[in-house]
C-alpha cells in the first residue's frame, strides 16, 4: 500500500494569476488567498490567528472609531496607490480627533479578474505604509464580485484609537480671533490624481501627499497651544472644510489668497483645466484652528516636523451670522470662498 | 507661471486703482459691460469691484457660450448618446446644464450606467482620437463655444475627412461673438429707452486673437461706444477700464487694443480661413435668454456634410421654453442684475441652477453667487 | 470666456505637434492654428491648440505702462492731499 502522500498545494500564481469567485466563497480557495497574499504580507501579530475578529489588549481613554471606503481611480498613481492612501486616510481621521491611533481593519471588495500581481502590490503597500505608521492592520475581510461589478478593488478601512480626558478637538469649537493654520501645500493629491486621467494627460512631477499625520499631530499637541479644531481637508479641497467648520461653530473666516502655500506646477496644473485650488483634495495636510495668541508658538512647533514644514498662517475667524468663508484675494479684493456645488470639472471657458 | 503671474500683481493693481479713481469724474457714474464671461469670472474671482470707485458699474454679458446654449441643443446631445448610442464626446461645461425631463449630460450618463457612452473630453482631438480607437462605434463630438473654440473643431473636421473616418461627426453648436453684441445694443432698452445704460464695451481676449479687433470697429462707429479688447488677467481688465474711462470722457468711441501682447487688428488669419473652409452661417439661431439671432451661429458645410451629425443622425433642434420666474435673458442683456431676480439665491443656486446664467461657472449669476453674495445681506449662505 | 494659457513652447513634433511647459506643467498641443512658431516661443493655448504667438515685448510694454500709470497716479495722489 503506498503511503498517503502529502497534498501538494500549488501556491497562488502571483505574477500571472487572477482574482476568482472562488476566492470570496470562503473555502480553501479564500484560505490560500488570506494566507499567501494577506496575511504574510500585513504581518501583525493578529490576522493570523484564524478568527474573524481581533482580540485586542484593553486601552486606556475614550475610544475613537473611524472608517472611510477607498474608490480612487487609478489605483496606483504618483506618490501613492489605493494601499497606502487607505491606511493613511484613515489613520488621519481618528489622528484629527486628538486620538492616538491603535489599530487598523481592512475589509476588500474585489472584482473577478482583477491581476493578483496589482493586488499583491497594494496589500505590499499596505503595509509598508502601517509599519511606517506603527498602525498594524489587525483583522480583515475579502468578498469578490462578478467581473464588471467592481473597479478591480475597493478598500474599506476601520481605525480604533484612544484620547486621552482633556482634549476636545471639534468642528464647533472656531471661536472669534482664532487663525487658521495649514499644514503645508494645497492641492497636490487632486492634481496628481488628475494629470493622470486620459484626456486630460499633463507631464508633470506632482506626487500625492498621501501620509500618516498623527506624528505632526503628537508634535502639534505637545506645542500646548490652545488648538480648538483640527481637520484634514480631503475630498473638496480646504474650502469644503473651512465651510463645513464655519457652519458647525457658527462663525466667519477671511484667508489670504497670498499667504496660501502652493506649489508651482499645481497652481499651472490647475489654470490649465480652470480649476481652483481650495477645492482640490488633500491627503496628507491638516487644517488647525488655533486660539490666536498661540498660532505663532504653534506654527514654530509644526515647522519642526518633517510633514509641516511649509505650514502657514492663512486667515482668522471673526463673528458673521451667514457664516461666509471669505478672502481677500492677491489683489487686494474680496471674495467669497463658498461651499463647492459639485464636484469641479476642467473648462474651457 | 511667466506672463500670467506679472498680471495679477498687487502692486501695480493698487496703482491702476489710484489711476482709475483720478480718471474717473466724480459727477457722473460710468456702465460698462464685460462682454466675455471669462472677464465676468476675473472680476468676480479677484474681486476687482472692491478696487473700482462707486461710480464705476460692470455689466456682466452674455459672452458665456455655456450660457446662451438653448436648452433643445442640450437635448439633442442627450439623444444621440441615449437613443442612437453613439459616444458623446463633450467638453467640461456643458456636462451639468439642466435640460429637458429632469436630464442633464451628465445625469443621463448615470442612467445609462457605465462610462461608455458620455464622455468629458478636453480637447476636440481627444474626441477625433476616440473615434479612431473605436471603429465600430459612432463617436459625435458637441461642438459648443465662441470664436475662440471653433478653429480647433475646423482642423478636427478636416482630419477626419483627410483620414475618411466612417464613424466621427460633429453636433455644431458654434455662435459669433459680433451677433450678440449686436443683439444687446439693439435692444430697445439699450438703443431708444436707455434703461439699460452701457457706455462702453470690454471686449473678449481669446476670441479676438482669432477675430482681431477689426469686427468691433463697426459697433464702436454704428453705436457710439467705445470698445477696449482687454486680456484676460485682472490687471488687463483694470487697465481696459481706464482706456474706457478716458474714451468716454473725452467724447471717443473708438476699439482700443489692451490686449496688443495677442491681438492684432488682423487677428488669426490661418484660422479665420480653416473657419470658412468648413462652416458657413446659418440664417438664424435660437439663443438661450436673447432668442432668435440672424446670422449669428455656424453650420457645417455640405462638403464636409459627412461630417455633420444633424445630418447623419434623426435630431432635429425643438424649442425648450425657460422657466417662467427665470430673468436670465434680462441679465444676460444687462438689464437686470443676478441679486435682482426674484429666484436669485433662494429656487436657483449652484447646485439646483434654474437658468443658465447659474450653470456655468462664469455665467453672471453663478460668479456672483460663487464669488461676491456676501454683499447681498439678505441671501443665506 | 475662453480659458487660454500663456505656454512655453519647448519642443516641436510632428504632425504640427508640440510640447509646451507651464511652471514645470508640460503637455502636448496642436500647432496647426499658428505658423512659424520655435522653440522658446510663448503661445497662447485653448483647449489643446496654440491660437497666437504672444509677442513677449508688448507684454513687457503693458506691464510697464500699467506701473507708469501706477506712479503718476499715485504721485498726483499724494501731491493733492499734501
Amino acid at each position: 500500500m503506498s503511503p498517503l502522500r502529502k497534498a501538494y498545494a500549488r501556491p497562488l500564481d502571483l505574477r500571472q494569476g487572477r482574482v476568482e469567485m472562488a476566492h470570496g466563497s470562503g473555502g480553501r480557495a479564500m484560505a490560500q488567498l488570506i494566507d499567501e497574499l494577506f496575511a504574510s504580507r500585513l504581518g501583525s501579530p493578529f490576522p493570523g490567528q484564524g478568527n474573524d475578529a481581533a482580540v485586542l489588549p484593553a486601552a486606556v481613554g475614550r475610544l475613537v472609531v473611524s472608517t472611510d471606503s477607498h474608490v480612487v481611480s487609478p489605483l496606483f498613481f504618483p506618490g501613492g496607490d489605493i494601499g497606502c492612501l487607505s491606511v493613511n486616510g484613515t489613520i488621519n481621521d481618528v489622528a484629527v480627533m486628538g486620538a492616538t491611533p491603535l489599530y487598523l481593519a481592512a475589509s476588500f471588495i474585489l472584482e473577478e479578474g482583477f491581476p493578483l500581481a496589482d493586488l499583491a502590490r497594494i496589500v505590499d503597500s499596505m503595509a509598508q505604509a502601517a509599519t511606517a505608521a506603527g498602525v498594524p492592520v489587525v483583522t480583515g475581510d475579502t468578498k469578490v464580485v462578478q467581473q464588471g461589478k467592481g473597479d478591480g478593488v475597493y478598500i474599506t478601512t476601520t481605525g480604533v484609537g484612544v484620547v486621552a480626558d482633556g482634549d476636545d478637538w471639534s468642528g464647533d469649537r472656531a471661536r472669534p480671533g482664532d487663525r487658521i493654520i495649514v499644514s503645508g501645500g494645497i492641492g497636490e493629491h487632486g492634481m496628481a490624481i488628475m494629470a493622470q486621467r486620459e484626456s486630460i494627460g499633463f507631464a508633470t512631477d506632482i506626487v500625492s501627499d498621501t501620509a500618516p499625520l498623527h506624528g505632526l499631530i503628537a508634535a502639534m499637541r505637545a506645542s500646548g497651544a490652545d488648538i480648538h479644531v483640527l481637520r484634514d481637508p480631503t475630498r473638496g479641497g480646504v474650502a469644503t472644510t473651512l465651510n463645513e467648520i464655519a457652519r458647525q461653530s457658527r462663525v466667519g473666516m477671511m484667508l489670504q489668497e497670498s499667504a496660501l502655500p502652493l506649489q508651482p506646477q499645481v497652481a499651472a496644473a490647475c489654470e490649465f483645466l480652470g480649476l481652483d485650488p481650495l477645492y482640490v483634495a488633500n491627503e496628507g495636510k491638516l487644517l488647525a484652528i488655533v486660539a490666536g495668541d498661540d498660532a505663532d508658538r504653534l506654527l514654530a512647533a509644526m515647522h519642526q516636523h518633517p510633514l509641516g514644514q511649509r505650514a502657514a498662517l492663512i486667515g482668522s475667524v471673526h463673528r458673521d451670522a451667514q457664516c461666509f468663508v471669505q478672502m481677500s484675494t492677491c489683489l487686494g479684493g474680496r471674495r467669497i470662498v463658498d461651499w463647492l456645488s459639485s464636484d469641479q470639472l476642467p473648462r474651457i471657458c | 507661471m511667466k506672463f500670467i503671474d506679472e498680471f495679477r500683481d498687487r502692486e501695480l493693481a493698487g496703482g491702476l486703482a489710484a489711476a482709475i479713481r483720478q480718471a474717473a469724474r466724480q459727477q457722473r457714474d460710468y456702465h460698462f459691460m464685460e462682454f466675455c464671461g471669462g472677464h465676468t469670472h476675473a472680476i468676480a474671482r479677484y474681486g476687482v469691484s472692491d478696487l473700482l470707485p462707486a461710480n464705476v458699474h460692470m455689466i456682466h454679458g452674455p459672452g458665456c457660450p455655456v450660457c446662451v446654449l438653448p436648452i433643445g441643443r442640450i437635448d439633442m446631445a442627450i439623444r444621440l448618446a441615449v437613443d442612437a448610442g453613439v459616444i458623446l464626446c463633450s467638453y467640461g461645461d456643458p456636462l451639468r446644464v439642466p435640460a429637458s425631463g429632469g436630464l442633464s449630460l451628465l445625469r443621463a450618463k448615470a442612467a445609462l450606467g457605465g462610462s461608455g457612452d458620455i464622455r468629458m473630453v478636453y480637447s476636440a482631438a481627444d474626441a477625433l482620437r476616440l473615434a479612431r480607437e473605436n471603429p465600430q462605434r459612432q463617436v459625435v463630438f458637441f461642438a459648443i463655444g465662441f470664436e475662440t473654440t471653433t478653429p480647433p473643431t475646423a482642423v478636427v473636421i478636416r482630419q477626419a475627412q483627410a483620414l475618411g473616418l466612417k464613424n466621427f461627426s460633429v453636433l455644431c453648436c458654434h455662435v459669433l461673438t459680433p451677433a450678440a453684441i449686436a443683439s444687446i445694443l439693439e435692444s430697445p432698452r439699450v438703443r431708444q429707452w436707455g434703461s439699460v445704460r452701457i457706455d462702453g464695451f470690454i471686449g473678449p481676449a481669446h476670441v479676438s486673437t482669432i477675430i482681431g479687433s477689426r469686427p468691433y470697429e463697426f459697433f464702436a462707429a454704428e453705436y457710439r461706444k467705445p470698445v477696449v479688447i482687454a486680456g484676460f488677467e485682472p490687471l488687463d481688465v483694470m487697465q481696459a477700464i481706464l482706456m474706457l474711462i478716458g474714451q468716454v470722457n473725452a467724447g471717443r468711441a473708438v476699439v482700443e487694443n489692451e490686449f496688443a501682447r495677442a491681438v492684432t487688428r488682423d487677428g488669426n488669419r490661418k484660422a479665420q480661413q480653416l473657419v470658412a473652409e468648413v462652416f458657413e452661417l446659418r440664417r438664424s439661431f435660437a439663443w438661450r435668454g436673447l432668442g432668435e439671432l440672424p446670422y449669428s451661429a455656424l453650420r457645417i458645410r455640405r462638403a464636409f456634410a459627412d461630417f455633420d451629425a444633424e445630418r447623419r443622425f434623426p435630431v432635429s433642434y425643438q424649442a425648450v421654453p425657460d422657466h417662467p420666474a427665470c430673468e436670465c435673458g434680462a441679465v444676460l442683456r444687462g438689464a437686470r442684475r443676478p441679486q435682482d431676480c426674484r429666484i436669485f439665491g433662494s429656487v436657483c443656486t449652484p447646485e439646483n441652477p434654474v437658468g443658465s446664467c447659474m450653470v456655468s461657472s462664469e455665467g453672471a449669476c453663478a460668479a456672483h453667487y460663487s464669488f461676491g453674495r456676501f454683499a447681498d445681506a439678505a441671501v443665506a449662505p | 470666456m475662453c480659458l487660454a494659457l500663456p505656454c512655453r513652447i519647448v519642443e516641436l513634433l510632428p504632425g504640427e505637434q508640440a510640447m509646451v511647459d507651464v511652471a514645470g506643467v508640460g503637455r502636448q498641443i496642436s500647432l496647426a492654428l499658428v505658423e512659424e512658431v520655435a522653440v522658446g516661443d510663448y503661445v497662447i493655448v485653448h483647449v489643446g491648440y496654440a491660437l497666437t504667438r504672444l509677442d513677449a515685448d508688448e507684454a513687457q510694454r503693458t506691464l510697464a505702462l500699467f506701473a507708469e500709470l501706477g506712479q503718476a497716479a499715485v504721485q498726483e495722489t499724494r501731491a493733492l492731499s499734501a
